[in-house]
Parts: structure tokens; C-alpha cells; sequence
């Protein structure tokens, strides 16, 4: 198994490739709500990204089990 | 679809990538002198690498019908040598003179130390003196921004035409200020590393078409040729019509190349012929 030092190494490169792509889309969104005048009827999917997002940033998540944020994600995820 | 492929490390990848290239519409490619993963310590080194791209890599590329041109500079990296390098600038100019050598690069920074900063004035200075075209690197990751800056301020102070100059690698928070200041600017696709093709679409979208190329650059290390087509069907899918996609994947880069006159392949333009009822 990696070390934790090996962990952030190995994937670092990868996540950061994965937020920029995140980051990007959310500016999409914007940019098409600009040129269109309106946003989504629907933007429950936006929010659930941003949701999502929140719970990532939070470093001592609680009540899911410890280290399982990808469960909450997808138990998130499945409420659309 | 006709795709030119404005910056492509040949030498570091198979004669399948060439194949695939050519079946997907791949028309040309062009190969700058890079880093080979180590430092070299012998001038000569580098003139017989020049060799390869500018004499044998031309006729690889042939054998599937695919045009190949190159660039000569000294990388940033190695660019930490001044000895090497100051012997490589003075036998440049043979190797610009070779009749698919379109210019100078790719010449840049990596960390913004001062001897490649020495290293970028004299590769552009020597670009100048012989009528070249100069294609510049911009560092890789958490360097870039201050990098571009740099290669910005360094450009400022020499006599150049900023629309021969082409700075390649930007991305979102580098994009601009490259254009604005007169600049062609280029967008690198990789897996991971640089810019994605979605990325690269959203940055057209924004900034519009004018002076901006994209690349997949394809090396030795994670990389894909391909980037660029998914690109090109990243731009396709949002709605941009086969002409629009022609103009930023074809035509810019032969207004940009077209500027030596070695480069020999004209913009094209769809038109539909009229079709007669039986």
C-alpha cells in the first residue's frame, strides 16, 4: 500500500487536473447564462456539485465513517 | 477533416502515431527542439538532433503523406549550460536555412533563472537578424504565471515583431495578457498536465479565434496526439460549424507558419457545391 506521502504524490497532478475541469464547467455555466440572459429552469445539478464541493473542503467531515467521502458523494449524488 | 498539428515531438513517438494522425486528417506537423528527458553536455549533440528533425524526421513523416517541418533552439532547461549553449546559437543558422526549418524554438523559460533569461534574448536577437519566426515555451504547473510574465517583460525590451512571435503553452490566467500584448498564442492539450481539450474550447469561446493555436505537443512523457482532435470535437459538439473549426485547426496556423515562406499549405475554405435535381 502508498504511504501518505506517496498518496499526494501519485495523485496530486491528477485532482488538480479534476478541479480545474470542475472549475471550468462552472465558468461555462456562467458564461452561457450571461449570453443567454437566463439561468437554468433546473439547476439542481449545479447545486449538487456545489454541495458536493463543500463537503470535500471540510477537513474533519462527520457522520459519515471516517475517510468514506466518497460514499457521501454518492449517496449525494443519487438524491437526482 | 484537414488538422495541422503546429507542435509535435516526432522523435519521441512511433510511426503509429503518424499513421492514425494521417487517417484522422492530419496534413503536417511541426517538430521544436526539446528537452530529451536529460541534459546533453556536447554542442554537437544538439546539431545532429537538429539533423534528425530537419533532414530524416521529414522523410518518416512522408511515408504517410504527412508534411513535417521543425524548429532549432536551445531548450530552457538546458539553457543552464550558457557554454553549450552559446556554441549551439552560433551554428543555428545553417540549420534555419534548411528548406523545412520554419524558425526559432522552442526557446523559453522554465524557471525564470537568469541564464535562461540570457539564453531567451539571444535565441529571439539571432530569430531577428536572420528573419525568423520564434516559437517560446512558458514554464509548466505552479511557474507558469510568473514565467509568462517574465517572457512578456523580456520581449518588451527587444526590437521584435510581436506577430512572428508565437508563445505557446498559456492557459486561462495566461491567455490574455499574451494576446493583448500583440502575441500569437498557443494552447498545449495533455492528459494531465496542461491545458484539457475542454479547456482549450471554453478559452476560444471566450477570446475568439484570432491568433490562438492549439497543439497536443505529444512527447516522451504522458501525452496524447489526440488531444487535439478531441478538441476539434469538443469545439464541433458545442455547435461551431466544420468552417469555424477549420479556421482555429487549420487556417491559423498556416497564417502564423505562412509567415516564412517555406510554408507552402494555404487556409482553405468549405464551400458546398450546388447540387442538381435528377
Amino acid at each position: 500500500m502508498l504511504t501518505s506521502r506517496q498518496v499526494l504524490d501519485t495523485y496530486y497532478l491528477e485532482a488538480r487536473r479534476d478541479l480545474l475541469e470542475i472549475a471550468a464547467l462552472f465558468d461555462r455555466y456562467d458564461a452561457a447564462v450571461a449570453r443567454d440572459g437566463e439561468a437554468a429552469a433546473d439547476e439542481s445539478k449545479l447545486v449538487l456539485l456545489r454541495r458536493a464541493l463543500a463537503r470535500l473542503a471540510d477537513p474533519d467531515p462527520a457522520p459519515a465513517p471516517a475517510g468514506d467521502r466518497t460514499s457521501a458523494l454518492l449517496n449525494l449524488f443519487a438524491e437526482i | 477533416m484537414q488538422i495541422i498539428q503546429p507542435h509535435y515531438h516526432a522523435i519521441a513517438r512511433t510511426a503509429q502515431d503518424y499513421e492514425r494522425m494521417a487517417m484522422s486528417g492530419v496534413a503536417a506537423v511541426c517538430e521544436p527542439a526539446f528537452w530529451a528527458g536529460f541534459d546533453r553536455r556536447y554542442p554537437e549533440t544538439f546539431l545532429d538532433y537538429f539533423s534528425q528533425i530537419a533532414d530524416f524526421e521529414p522523410t518518416r513523416a512522408a511515408q504517410y503523406g504527412i508534411r513535417h517541418y521543425c524548429w532549432v533552439a536551445v531548450n530552457p532547461k538546458e539553457a543552464e549550460n550558457p557554454e553549450l549553449t552559446r556554441d549551439v546559437l552560433r551554428a543555428m543558422p545553417e540549420f534555419l536555412e534548411k528548406p523545412t526549418c520554419l524558425g526559432v524554438g522552442e526557446t523559453g523559460l522554465h524557471k525564470s533563472t537568469r541564464n535562461e533569461i540570457n539564453s531567451l534574448q539571444a535565441h529571439v536577437e539571432l530569430a531577428m537578424t536572420h528573419g525568423q519566426l520564434v516559437l517560446i515555451h512558458t514554464p509548466h504547473l505552479s511557474d507558469k504565471a510568473h514565467g509568462t510574465k517574465t517572457v512578456l517583460e523580456v520581449l518588451a525590451g527587444l526590437d521584435i515583431d510581436r506577430g512572428r512571435v508565437w508563445i505557446d503553452h498559456v492557459e486561462e490566467h495566461t491567455v490574455k495578457s499574451v494576446l493583448d500584448a500583440g502575441y500569437w498564442a498557443g494552447m498545449t492539450l495533455y492528459p494531465v498536465t496542461k491545458c484539457t481539450p475542454r479547456r482549450a474550447a471554453d478559452i476560444l469561446e471566450k477570446y475568439g479565434t484570432e491568433r490562438l493555436l492549439v497543439n497536443s505537443s505529444a512527447d516522451w512523457g504522458p501525452s496524447d496526439p489526440f488531444t487535439l482532435q478531441e478538441c476539434i470535437l469538443e469545439y464541433r459538439r458545442r455547435g461551431h460549424s466544420l468552417q469555424e473549426a477549420v479556421e482555429v485547426f487549420h487556417n491559423n496556423p498556416c497564417r502564423f507558419l505562412g509567415q516564412n515562406p517555406k510554408w507552402d499549405i494555404a487556409p482553405i475554405r468549405i464551400e458546398a457545391e450546388e447540387c442538381e435535381p435528377s
